[in-house]
């Protein structure tokens, strides 16, 4: 026996741990109404799963067995040749180079373009969050505004201005349109993240060092993780899907992958060879695929983190 | 000569009015405390002085430097704020580094005073964690520390203590004080709690509604306060504010209560001669009311208790005099004897009482 527990009995208090109530759980029982759900849920899956289904086992197959007509069997032999002939020596228009082409072109509009609309954007939203600038508010406005303008209204005084400056039909044209117009909404994406910087952050910041870049390279970028990470995805995935101004700004030279797939899948001279568009098609699909598999998670992260703790 | 003064501040928040012609100087080596409620525009004169706001009218000098239009980074200054302010994703090590990125000094310099500032305040085993791995009080020493590397001669504190919990404000004051002892430099600190004003400053310049209301050493501060504000702000329980009328008869001034309670304040001193008839506030601290008086006393009456109160080694009482309460200080073991209703005389000892001119409500 402890002095504790002595004392306990002393003043016979009971400050022994009850036992936490308990309270059993009912088993569900299957209701009408999960059932409804389940079964709602199962053909929304299919509705996705079957196409899947049929064009990934379809890229698979030769042609032999496709035009034998059973869509959902599985290839009699495996086979990677219209992968191979797909990505290689498919033809769009009248090059047969493949769809490496338009991949490579994709990956070089893509990089540009990243770099220069982040890049910009940041530091935008970045003095338009913490530093006193002038008309900020009126420029917010601005900036919204631009965020609502569609695409099409614009593009015909686009293809002007590009043309003015030589970039038109290169992959440099298409990179900085993609750049321009995702400028107003990555600003105030960035603008509304950096609001929610504790102000005597900035403060001591601007007493400690009082210069425009270095806090922004020591203090703010560090804090950016999450949402680069969610500005990155968007970025990437609108950029890699864009099939508009791809098709607008790029001319001949500078097709993305997108361009290239519609081109490979809709001009063919004699027999649709359906392997061979199922495997372009999948090859297109892929990039942005990893991109999600590789920061998924951190995506999610990105969107679910508010306030920022010091 | 005056290590930091304010001239003639003004500023304005759009058409608001927040601070209005204010002077305000002290002495090289001073401990300031900004002391008013919520709203009462220090914090708004500590910015200012940190370059943080904007002035709109008005000079501001640190040592012979017209500092008004310089940079915060120029000034001179180091600022430890209420929410520590610490950079997120810096270890303590590079957030004390961080404070010194506007000094361009060597590199060695700059480690031999983060090594200083950290054996100082006891951070040195902390050195390599983030923000986020530290207590509250921890992070309040970083934020002192990160204060202390620049080696300025003037330290600003905006309500430092307000975020930790009691035990470790009491703690943290005696640091702050033991800091300043040893450094010897210049503190302005902002604060609305009077007991840190009362404990660390040398100076108090208890502020409200924008103006400085009373400027002195805690003493003055609380013995003889310059006005109605400063007599109600300052002390806990609050001085006992009551109206009365003076008598002059026969070389004997007095104040007279309604209820016909003589108070005798003959040897107050008067900054002029005092009116027979004059409308007064009489204040009257809690604890220089005594139960049981010995000698002589400036007004004795008797009055029902209604309630006492203890805060462990102190205890007030509350009795009802002239339909409102009053708040005295007693010995523990007599507020234990005091039944709500039993009726005391009480004496209020000479010398002791503050009389403010009913009209203006200044110290007469």
């Amino acid at each position: 026996m402890n002095d504790l527990s002595n004392a306990q009995k002393a003043v016979g208090a009971d400050i022994a741990v009850r036992s936490a109530p308990y309270f059993p759980r009912r088993k569900k029982a299957i209701t009408g109404r999960s059932i409804a759900i389940i079964a709602f849920l199962s053909v929304c899956a299919l509705f996705f799963c079957v196409p899947l289904y049929v064009v990934v086992v379809t890229s698979f197959k030769t042609m032999d067995q496709i035009r034998e007509g059973a869509m959902f069997a599985l290839p009699n032999v495996w086979t990677l040749e219209a992968w191979d002939h797909a990505w290689n020596s498919a033809c769009s228009g009248t090059r047969c180079e493949g769809l490496k082409v338009g991949f490579w072109n994709s990956v070089f509009i893509l990089v540009p373009s990243l770099i220069l609309s982040i890049g910009l954007s940041i530091v935008t939203g970045y003095a338009l969050a913490l530093w006193n600038v002038k008309w900020a508010g009126p420029f917010l406005f601005v900036l919204f505004i631009c965020a609502f303008v569609p695409f099409q209204i614009i593009m015909f005084p686009l293809i002007s201005m590009t043309a003015t400056l030589k970039v038109y039909g290169s992959i440099w044209g298409v990179a900085i349109i993609h750049a321009v117009l995702a400028m107003p909404v990555l600003t105030l994406i960035f603008r509304n993240y950096y609001k929610d910087i504790p102000q005597e952050i900035m403060s001591a910041a601007v007493m400690d060092s009082g210069s425009f870049w270095k806090i922004f390279v020591e203090i703010i970028l560090p804090m950016s993780g999450n949402i680069l990470i969610v500005v990155l995805i968007l970025q990437i995935t609108s950029i890699w899907n864009d099939y508009l101004i791809g098709v607008t700004f790029g001319g001949m030279g500078a097709q993305p992958m997108t361009v290239n797939l519609a081109n490979l899948i809709t001009i063919s001279t004699g027999t649709v060879r359906y392997n061979d568009n199922m495997a372009a098609a999948l090859l297109t699909a892929i990039p942005p695929l990893v991109i999600y598999f590789l920061v998924g998670k951190l995506f999610v992260q990105g969107i679910t983190a508010g306030a920022i703790k010091g | 000569m005056p290590r930091v003064s304010f001239e003639h501040i003004t500023k304005n928040y759009g058409a608001m009015k927040v601070l209005d012609d204010l002077n305000l100087a002290i002495d090289d080596g001073d401990f300031l405390v900004l002391l008013g409620p919520s709203g009462c525009g220090k914090t708004t004169l500590l910015n200012l002085l940190a370059g943080l706001l904007d002035i709109t009218d008005g000079r501001i000098m640190i040592g012979e430097r017209d500092v008004t239009d310089l940079d915060p980074k120029d000034r001179g200054l180091a600022m430890v704020f209420q929410s520590y302010a610490l950079y997120p994703t810096k270890t303590v090590h590079g957030n004390l580094k961080f404070g010194l990125s506007a000094s361009k000094l060597p590199r060695e310099e700059i480690e031999k005073r983060i090594a200083w500032a950290a054996r100082l305040l006891q951070i040195e085993p902390l050195l390599h964690r983030k923000p986020g791995q530290l207590s509250g009080g921890q992070r309040q020493r970083v934020a002192i520390g990160r204060a202390l590397v620049k080696n300025v001669a003037v330290f600003l504190f905006d309500e430092p203590l307000s975020n930790l919990d009691a035990k470790l404000r009491t703690e943290m004051r005696l640091e702050i004080k033991k800091l300043h002892d040893q450094l010897k430099s210049t503190i302005v600190y902002v604060t609305h709690d009077q007991i840190e004003a009362m404990t660390m400053a040398t100076k108090i310049a208890v502020m409200n509604g924008g103006v400085i209301q009373q400027f002195g050493t805690p003493d003055e501060i609380y013995e003889r306060p310059a006005n109605l504000f400063v007599a109600g702000f300052i002390g806990s329980p609050a001085m006992n504010l009551r109206q009365a009328r003076l008598s002059v008869a026969a070389g004997k001034v007095e104040a007279v209560f309604a209820s016909g309670v003589r108070l005798d304040v003959s040897d107050y001193p008067f900054a002029a001669s005092p009116q027979d008839g004059a409308a007064v506030i009489a204040g009257l601290r809690p604890e220089h009311f005594v139960l049981a008086a010995s000698g002589p006393v400036a007004a004795s009456f008797t009055v029902p208790v209604q309630y006492a109160e203890r805060t462990g080694p102190d205890a007030s009482a509350y009795f009802m005099f002239e339909d409102d309460l009053l708040a005295l200080r007693v010995e523990p073991d007599s507020a234990a004897r005091l039944t709500p209703g039993q009726s005391v005389t009480v004496s209020f000892s000479k010398g002791k009482a503050n009389l403010f001119d009913a009209r203006t409500g200044q110290r007469m």
